[in-house]
């Protein structure tokens, strides 16, 4: 254990000796950039030249508060860190002049304070832990994100870094594997298979040459689980990985990357990098005879490439088509030898397995799903972010508790949970406890961790159509009943949401669904007509007003929309009428004008240029007034 | 971007690929990288470059061809000097993703996947940036903007000459 | 072997492990329909109209890619797997052109055959469809990709069996086609118009230019023959229409399985051809004459002979054509040695 414990003491006194300086620290995963995170940051550098300030400045990853983002921690020595949130440029001098300079806690923009070990608290700030937002999470591989520099081998191996391969290393390969069993982990790229028992086949199966994969295609539109963790803790995986490798056998691994994460590409190469230079990777392992060589693959762009026989198929250099499984990749994977594939997530969690043992791990979570699950939560929900929660806990936990609530006290009417392959669980099955087995059989699926939150604005066949154009772009096209039938799906769905619906569509919809769940050859097709099948068993009224009443009950399929003036408002000024393309708009100067429905083509210009809030098109408005239009049967 | 948008391809640019296709000739599974890095030379994938590249790597160059086509980073058109790609994810099309994207095509008076007349934009959307609790969001370049309003994108696509 | 047996639509059936369960069914007797499986070819499982139901598994089966294991429960025909084909073909018809009343492969096509067979008409879906422009830009093969169903064996001809790989998928999704590389015609590429793909091809996208303009498939007669252009003796089927010869089809041949080359599929056209020698000729006065054969035998015999006396044998010396069938060769050759006397014998064509 030498080489490792040389490195931790010296590491250890490094991570150390960064707190007993002053520090400010700018929260920079994409959502901070996105954020204007960096323009903070070139903000505090200036700031502290001018002022001759003698602190540090670093970077952290993601914490997981994208809606309080840009985030700022300044710390103080002997003093709890402090963590700043919707920080600008022009917040920085007053932010530094008072915590830095007359060491005050800025009480207006300070989010929460973390507690090290004999820090001083501050009054009157809530700890993290006592924050809403993260009182009910359970934080295991998102425990680094913004709390250590992910670009920083030093700061990764001072909390606990390769310790797991370094005892791993010095475990009979087969207890690895079970272990993992043990620990009941379950794959986090949406299937939930026992990892355990995958490393098991790829052990088991025949050959020398065998691969290890990590799944990092995270394709999902709603989800970025994957990309908080490459970019907050890189190393995690790349342990995870090396673990894997050598409990199955592998020497060599692959990291399929999204080409649209080119932040998290980087910070993986320079965790490789680092982690070669340092013996934890590549040749010689630690100096135990194992060798591990990690190399990355950047995606080109193709959702279906997050399925694993395509994501194999295109890291050999071809189209990314699905194959037909079996034969499994644990069987015969990259270039034909066994392969074990995990995904991000699942590879992060190992190093925590090893350390703190199987048992620990499985006692959190239900009895099927074990440990803790991160999550996105996105869509109309007060507290964007990625949380990690326990297993079992509750959807109405996860939204009200740690999400916030809906946004501007809006109703909640529905999570969209899984992404394409997932569906829609409504308000009353909110007390579902979040498991793999739970949500599959409420129609949805945990899929990666997407869990968008819709609000009464939302369209339910506008979403299940959302979904729909998104897998009809993203089929392969190779298998007869994906490639034709998503057509035909979406095609139905924007008829419906335009107006132009049939009754049997519905039963065509339904037939399609069926259809292709039992026979296209991978997961995408198989799973695609879930949104509209869960949003059709749940919805089902939505979808009989859009097409026997031509009514969007939530008022957001513009087709279906009536755009009407209302004359009590109105001032008569015409400028609706000049900018309407259609012509549709009619009226003397200052007297109330009136919107030819015939002629209006519901494109919404008028609303936008109205200065007195004269031109209405909510949906109730339009159920109420408008003119008689329901189809006779 | 370092490609040269005059419709013809430098001389260095080719020297360029040469030298990276020697990087990766007996590298396997480097047909999407090289193509990767070839588009990065050119700012999109000349056909000849294709070519070259499949007589290189001894691959068909259907083949080539298919994989091109197939993924949707690979541009086979000249694109803009500022690629603009405004995300049409889950999260930000409850936020109004739609009206982002509708507002940049106004904007350019280009539709997505267009390419303005004089090169200096190109409109594209994409699935999802993995911003999502920014959403809206679009990316120019290798720069997100997040929290948008269409009222905020004229400026910000101004920004880039 | 170990041998393991399995039960199809409630009869066992003993067959070889690694047996798929659509071989185990043809063994059976039992009919899957099949778009892009060939024993041929490698398996791409795509079309997924030869799924069947297989107790205890969630979801159909696609039988050309699934193996029959020891007490496998298959049914071929359950109502899950007759709406599964149904609603297939319905996608497929949706997006194919309805032309069948004049479409060169009507009565020899998968897809008329299925939808007959399940009794479907139209496709039920309405919806954009593609609207490819006809290729018809060289002289053997015409390219109708509207009528294409991407089952992808024209890919795996062209890559497997005449290794030139000139065909690959191109785009995604729905807007995926078959094309050579930069998308041109088959006559802008590398492409040696063997015709292999078009011998795959279920349907009416890949259709040969003179046969299928010359008539319905069901006016011709097919009879079996070996090519005649070379000495690898590859056998084809003619088509005869009333007493002329219309085109070339592959049949299943000992020597060549269905592949032929340019010449013997396309290269027919000498047969009914006017410039065509149908009697000797002889050259009197400088012009060329019509003469009878035994005229024209006996004028050789005697000029042959000629030069036999007065040179000897080996001024003589013979070429034989690899167009003549083995037979009429070793005839040359027995001539060339038993009667001309001389060794000096040979032949174009050296294989
Ligand atoms: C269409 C499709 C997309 C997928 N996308 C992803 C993805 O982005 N990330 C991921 O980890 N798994 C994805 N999967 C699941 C993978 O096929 C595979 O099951 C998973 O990566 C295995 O890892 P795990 O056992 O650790 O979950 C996808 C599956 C399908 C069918
Ligand atoms: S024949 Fe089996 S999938 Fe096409």
């Amino acid at each position: 254990m030498g080489h490792l414990n040389k490195l931790r003491a010296r590491f250890t006194r490094h991570y150390k000796d960064k707190f007993n300086r002053g520090r400010i620290v700018v929260g920079l995963g994409t959502c901070g950039f996105a954020a204007g995170g960096d323009q903070v940051l070139e903000a505090i550098r200036q700031e502290t030249g001018i002022r001759n300030l003698d602190v540090d400045i670093d970077f952290t990853s993601c914490i997981g508060m994208c809606y309080k983002e840009p985030m700022v921690e300044i710390s103080l020595p002997g003093m709890a860190r402090v963590i700043y949130g919707d920080m600008t440029p022009d917040k920085v001098p007053a932010l530094l002049e008072s915590h830095i300079i007359n060491k005050h806690l800025l009480k207006e923009w300070a989010v929460m304070q973390i507690t090290e070990e004999g820090a001083t608290l501050y009054e009157n700030i809530v700890k993290m832990e006592d924050n809403p937002f993260f009182s009910k999470q359970l934080r295991t591989v998102t425990s680094r994100l913004g709390r250590t520099n992910p670009e920083s081998i030093s700061d990764y191996v001072a909390t606990g870094g390769y310790l797991a391969l370094d005892t791993a290393l010095s475990m009979q390969r087969q207890d690895i594997i079970e272990e993992i069993k043990k620990s009941g982990l379950r794959g986090r790229g949406g299937g939930g298979f026992p990892t355990g028992m995958k490393w098991d086949f790829v052990s088991q199966a025949e050959g020398a040459k065998k691969y290890v994969v990590c799944n990092a295609d995270e394709g999902d539109p709603g989800a970025f689980m994957d990309r908080s963790v490459l970019e907050g803790d890189p190393h995690a995986v790349l342990e995870g990985m090396a673990i894997c490798g050598y409990a199955v056998g592998a020497d060599e691994g692959y990291i399929y990357v999204r080409a649209e994460y080119p932040l998290a590409i980087k910070r993986l190469q320079t965790a490789i990098v680092r982690a070669e230079e340092y013996g934890l990777l590549g040749k010689n392992i630690l100096g135990r005879g194992f060798n591990f060589k990690l190399m990355i693959k950047a995606g080109a762009g193709a959702f279906v490439c997050g399925e694993e026989t395509a994501l194999l198929t295109s890291i050999e250099g071809n189209r990314g088509m699905p194959r037909v499984r079996p034969p499994f990749p644990a069987n015969r994977g990259l270039w034909g030898k066994p392969t074990n594939l995990n995904n991000v997530e699942t590879y992060a969690n190992v190093p925590f397995v090893i350390n703190r043992g199987s048992d620990w791990y499985a006692s959190m979570g239900t009895k099927k799903s074990k440990g803790s699950k991160v999550f996105c939560l996105t869509g109309k929900i007060n507290n964007t972010g990625l949380i990690e929660v326990p297993m079992g806990i509750s959807l109405r936990e996860i939204i009200f508790s740690i999400g916030g609530g809906v946004q501007n006290g809006k109703k909640l009417k529905a999570v969209q949970i899984g992404g394409p392959s997932g569906g829609c669980i409504c308000e009353e099955d909110l007390d579902l406890p979040v498991d793999y087995d739970s949500l599959s059989a409420a129609g949805a699926m945990m899929g990666s961790g997407g869990l968008v939150v819709l609000d009464e604005t939302t369209c339910m066949v506008d979403i299940a159509r959302f979904f729909l154009s998104f897998t009809q772009t993203e089929s392969c096209g190779k298998c007869t009943p994906c490639r034709e039938g998503t057509k035909r799906m979406l095609e139905i769905l924007t008829r419906i949401c335009s107006g132009a619906g049939k009754m049997e569509d519905l039963a065509d919809l339904e037939r399609l669904g069926r259809v292709m769940k039992n026979t296209a050859l991978c997961g995408l097709g198989q799973t695609c007509a879930n949104p509209i099948l869960s949003t059709m068993r749940y919805f089902k009224e939505e979808y009989l007003a859009h097409i026997q009443d031509l009514f969007c009950p939530a008022g957001a399929c513009r087709a279906l929309l009536i755009y009407q003036i209302d004359t009590a408002n109105c001032k008569g000024c015409g400028k609706c009428a000049k900018i309407c393309p259609a012509g549709a708009i009619r009226g003397e100067k200052n007297t109330p004008h009136v919107i030819d429905l015939e002629k209006c083509i519901k494109c919404g210009a008028c609303l936008t240029e109205c200065s007195f809030e004269a031109i209405k098109n909510d949906a109730a408005l339009s159920w109420n007034k408008r003119p008689n239009t329901r189809r006779s049967a | 971007m370092k490609s040269c948008h005059c419709g013809q391809n430098s001389p260095a640019q080719y020297q360029e690929l040469l030298k990276v296709i020697d990087r990766y000739r007996h590298m396997k599974g480097s047909l999407i990288p090289l193509l990767q890095e070839a588009q990065e030379i050119f700012g999109y994938l000349p056909g000849d470059v294709m070519k070259k590249i499949s007589t290189e790597l001894k691959v068909p160059f259907s083949k080539t061809y298919g994989a091109a086509t197939f993924y949707a980073q690979f541009h086979l058109q000249p694109r803009g000097r500022h690629v603009i790609r405004v995300c049409q994810g889950t999260a930000c099309h409850v936020r109004g993703g739609a009206k982002i994207l509708d507002a940049a095509s106004e904007q350019l008076g280009i539709a997505e996947n267009g390419t303005t007349e004089d090169l200096r934009y190109t409109l594209e959307t994409v699935a999802c940036l993995g911003a999502c609790g920014q959403g809206p969001v679009l990316m120019v370049n290798n720069d997100t903007h997040g929290r948008l309003a269409a009222k905020d994108v004229p400026k910000i696509l101004d920004k880039y000459k | 072997m170990a041998e393991i047996t399995l039960s199809i639509n409630n009869v066992n059936i003993t067959v070889p492990q690694g047996t798929t369960v659509l071989e185990a069914a043809g063994q059976a007797g039992v009919f899957i329909p099949t778009f892009c499986h060939d024993p041929e070819l490698t398996n791409f499982g795509a079309c997924r109209m030869c799924v069947v139901e297989i107790e205890g598994l969630r979801s159909l089966s696609a039988s050309c890619v699934t193996n029959a294991t020891e007490g496998m429960v298959v049914h071929t025909d359950s109502p899950a797997v007759q709406e599964a084909r149904k609603t297939i073909l319905e996608l497929l018809l949706a997006n194919h052109p309805l032309d069948c009343l004049t479409c060169g492969r009507s009565g020899d096509c998968r897809l008329q055959d299925y939808a007959y067979l399940y009794g479907v008409k139209t496709g039920s879906f309405e919806g954009e469809r593609h609207s490819y422009p006809l290729e018809d830009d060289n002289p053997f093969i015409v390219r109708d990709l509207n009528k294409c169903i991407l089952c992808g064996k024209c890919v795996r001809a062209c890559a497997e069996i005449q290794g030139n790989s000139i065909l690959d998928f191109a785009y995604r999704g729905f807007d995926v086609k078959v094309a050579p590389a930069m998308d041109v015609s088959l006559k802008a590429s590398d492409c040696v118009f063997c015709g292999n793909c078009v011998a795959m091809c279920p349907v009416g996208a890949l259709q040969e230019k003179g046969l299928r303009s010359a008539a319905p498939t069901w006016e011709v007669r097919k009879v079996k023959t070996t090519c005649p252009y070379c000495g690898t003796g590859c056998s084809f089927e003619l088509n005869v229409k009333g007493n002329k010869v219309v085109g070339v089809t592959s049949c299943d041949g000992d020597v060549n399985g269905r592949t032929l080359c340019v010449k013997g599929r396309f290269g027919y056209g000498f047969i009914h051809h006017p410039d065509r020698l149908t009697t000797p000729l002889i050259k009197k006065n400088g012009v060329f004459k019509e003469a009878s054969w035994e005229e024209a035998i006996k004028l050789v015999a005697q000029k042959l002979g000629r030069i036999k006396a007065k040179h000897s044998s080996d001024a003589l010396a013979v070429l034989s054509s690899a167009r003549c069938t083995n037979e009429e060769n070793y005839l040359l050759q027995k001539f060339t040695r038993a009667v001309l006397g001389t060794n000096n014998i040979d032949h174009c064509a050296r294989l």
